[in-house]
């Protein structure tokens, strides 16, 4: 029984990319959904959770074809650096993202939509510009639900399996997550193995989200958003 | 000089906006000069959506809002100057303070394109002319609502702004607390000259504040003028608005009391004619010249019967009378009492058990000046 350390190391890594990219991309999406009143805003919340039903290998399938060598994206990707974007991490950093996004997106703007109207309209008679005031209020009013974001985006990366298989396949320290690994012990029948890593797994993620939650109900103690009433 | 500074700072706001939600249309046009203008009507007259338009929070479909010279809106011009260009000072209903931060941080929270120095030393005067220095560091959760309210004023005033809006910010307090308050707001307004709108449901508050009113009703300026003005004209006399009164008087305005909000009427029995000696009432003030004849209505409900003088109460009215008759109608006794007018009473059982009521007692009537209801003759 050895535990695979590198598809562990690897996992930890992508699915701290990930958030962190997810955190920058997904704020201004979040931000839109929270606050655009365009008519047609439905269905970029309907694409947005997509991801949530689809089966990862249609993600992933649709993911092969945007990213190989047959597509414009992927031929510039390829031009750019000499070599495809399937079965790299890079690739399954771009599928992680896309598979995640609506862990991130929909808490984010849950969150912002929360936030009371009136003290973001008192911030703008205040003579505060929109940017400014969603980094002063906005933001700091909806810490609960961008810690949530966040460390639902890790957790879910941290234990996706799907869309890495059909995007970046099963190369050691490259693409090898630790799920891939434990479906490879399992076919092995290394029972053994598979139980450790996969209970390893099981705590860290529980860890992860146990630490996230109580933040968050610190967070909520500090900060009360409808206290004042 | 200084009546060109006071031209330079009056509100012109004319505008129209349709709310599409409901079938509301807000149509305005008014003047408002620096000092307190009470904007004045009941829910869903259209004071909010006004104030937000000044504001720049809605945009008006038509029409132009400036200060002085200065245009904010202009619908010619395609003009509609951003929520954080106009330096207009709001106090919401709710007051919006930010509850993640201190009463300090609040107050500064507009003043961050100044220096560090400057920003303290404007933050540390307001506070002190609003009395709440003691509170810097306490967050908005833990205060109390009046001075929540002295928070929320000193934030929307250390930018200096050309206009402050108020949206009944003051409604949830004490009386007390309440006056207090406006000494101060205006005690800085005597130093800084700039036009309040004060919105308001409250006819106390208008006499109270009253500079210059303006009442709204339906999205429209009924009246524009001092309080005493604008307030309430009698109501037009129909059948369905009599119908809740069981005693309906005729009146004679006897004297005005403008400061106090009321008027003295003198009461004759309609049927009898006037051989009895006229009786006094103080009512609330309408828009009636001395001498002019109306009719007042008074619910028999609303009028309190005791068999000695009381004291100490804060009803202006008290009259002496003699019971006439008591008749039990279900579980209400409708007492007759002549007082120099004949007027009905309701009273409970118990009441009548308690006070052992017989005809031709001796009683005293209480009659609040706010139960008493003038309609035209």
């Amino acid at each position: 029984m050895s535990i695979d350390w590198q598809a562990f190391w690897l996992t930890l890594r992508l699915a701290l990319i990930v958030s962190a990219l997810l955190f920058v991309i997904g704020l201004p999406i979040a931000y839109w959904i929270a606050f655009s009143r365009w008519r047609w805003k439905f269905l970029i919340e309907a694409i947005v959770a997509l991801p949530i039903v689809l089966p990862p290998t249609v993600l992933g399938f649709y993911l092969l074809v945007v990213l190989g060598p047959h597509s414009p994206l992927g031929r510039w990707w390829i031009s750019l650096t000499g070599h495809t974007l399937a079965f790299t991490f890079s690739g399954l950093v771009i599928g992680s993202i896309l598979y995640s996004l609506p862990f991130a997106v929909q808490p984010f703007s849950a969150s912002f939509s929360s936030v009371d109207r009136r003290l973001i309209s008192a911030s703008a008679t205040l003579g505060v510009s929109p940017l400014k005031t969603f980094f002063r209020v906005t933001v700091p009013l909806s810490k609960p639900g961008l810690i949530t974001g966040a460390a639902l985006t890790f957790a879910h990366t941290m234990g996706e399996f799907g869309v890495v298989l059909m995007v970046g396949g099963n190369i050691p320290g490259i693409t090898r997550t630790v799920s891939i690994e434990i479906f490879d012990q399992v076919q092995a029948s290394n029972y053994a193995t598979a139980n450790a890593t996969a209970l390893l797994l099981l705590v860290i993620c529980f860890a992860m989200l146990a630490i996230v939650y109580g933040l968050n109900r610190k967070a909520w103690l500090i900060a009360p958003i409808h206290g004042q009433r | 000089m200084d009546r060109d500074k006071t031209a330079e700072r009056v509100l012109h706001a004319q505008v129209r906006k349709r709310v599409a939600a409901s079938d509301f249309v807000l149509d305005v046009d008014f003047h408002a000069a620096p000092g307190f203008t009470i904007v004045f009507g009941a829910s869903g007259a259209g004071k909010t959506t006004l104030l937000d338009c000044v504001a720049g929070l809605i945009q008006p479909d038509s029409g132009r809002i400036a200060i002085g010279g200065q245009a904010l809106f202009d619908a010619a011009e395609h003009l509609h100057l951003t929520v954080e260009k106009r330096n207009i000072g709001y106090v919401f209903q709710d007051l919006a303070l930010f509850p993640h931060l201190t009463v300090e941080e609040n107050v500064e929270y507009g003043l961050s394109h100044l220096p560090r120095a400057e920003r303290n030393q404007r933050t540390a005067t307001i506070l002190a002319a609003f009395r709440v220095p003691h509170l810097a560091r306490s967050r908005p959760g833990s205060i109390s609502g009046g001075e929540r309210q002295r928070v929320a004023l000193a934030r929307a005033l250390v930018t200096d702004p050309v206009v402050l809006l108020l949206d009944e910010p003051l409604t949830a307090l004490d009386a007390a607390t309440k006056a207090r308050i406006i000494d101060d707001l205006r005690a800085w307004n005597e130093a800084h000259r700039i036009p309040i709108l004060y919105v308001t449901h409250s006819r106390e508050e208008v006499f109270a504040l009253g500079e210059s009113v303006l009442v709204l009703d339906g999205g429209r300026i009924l009246a524009h003028g001092t309080p005493h003005e604008v307030l309430s004209a009698p109501r037009q006399e129909s059948v369905a608005h009599l119908a809740g009164f069981e005693n309906v008087l005729d009146a004679t305005v006897e004297s005005l009391h403008a400061d106090r909000g009321t008027m003295t009427c003198l009461l004759y029995q309609n049927e009898s004619g006037a051989q009895a000696q006229p009786v006094p009432l103080e009512t609330p003030l309408v828009r009636a010249g001395v001498g002019s004849t109306l009719r007042v209505g008074i619910r028999a409900g609303d009028i309190l019967l005791a068999i000695a003088p009381p004291v100490g109460l804060s009803a202006r009215n008290v009259i002496p009378g003699c019971l006439l008759s008591l008749d039990r109608r279900d579980v209400i006794i409708s007492a007759r009492v002549n007082c120099g007018v004949e007027l009905e009473v309701h009273l409970t059982l118990a009441a009548r058990e308690a006070l052992q009521l017989e005809p031709g007692k001796d009683v005293w009537l209480v009659i609040k000046t706010h139960s008493c209801h003038l309609m035209q003759k």
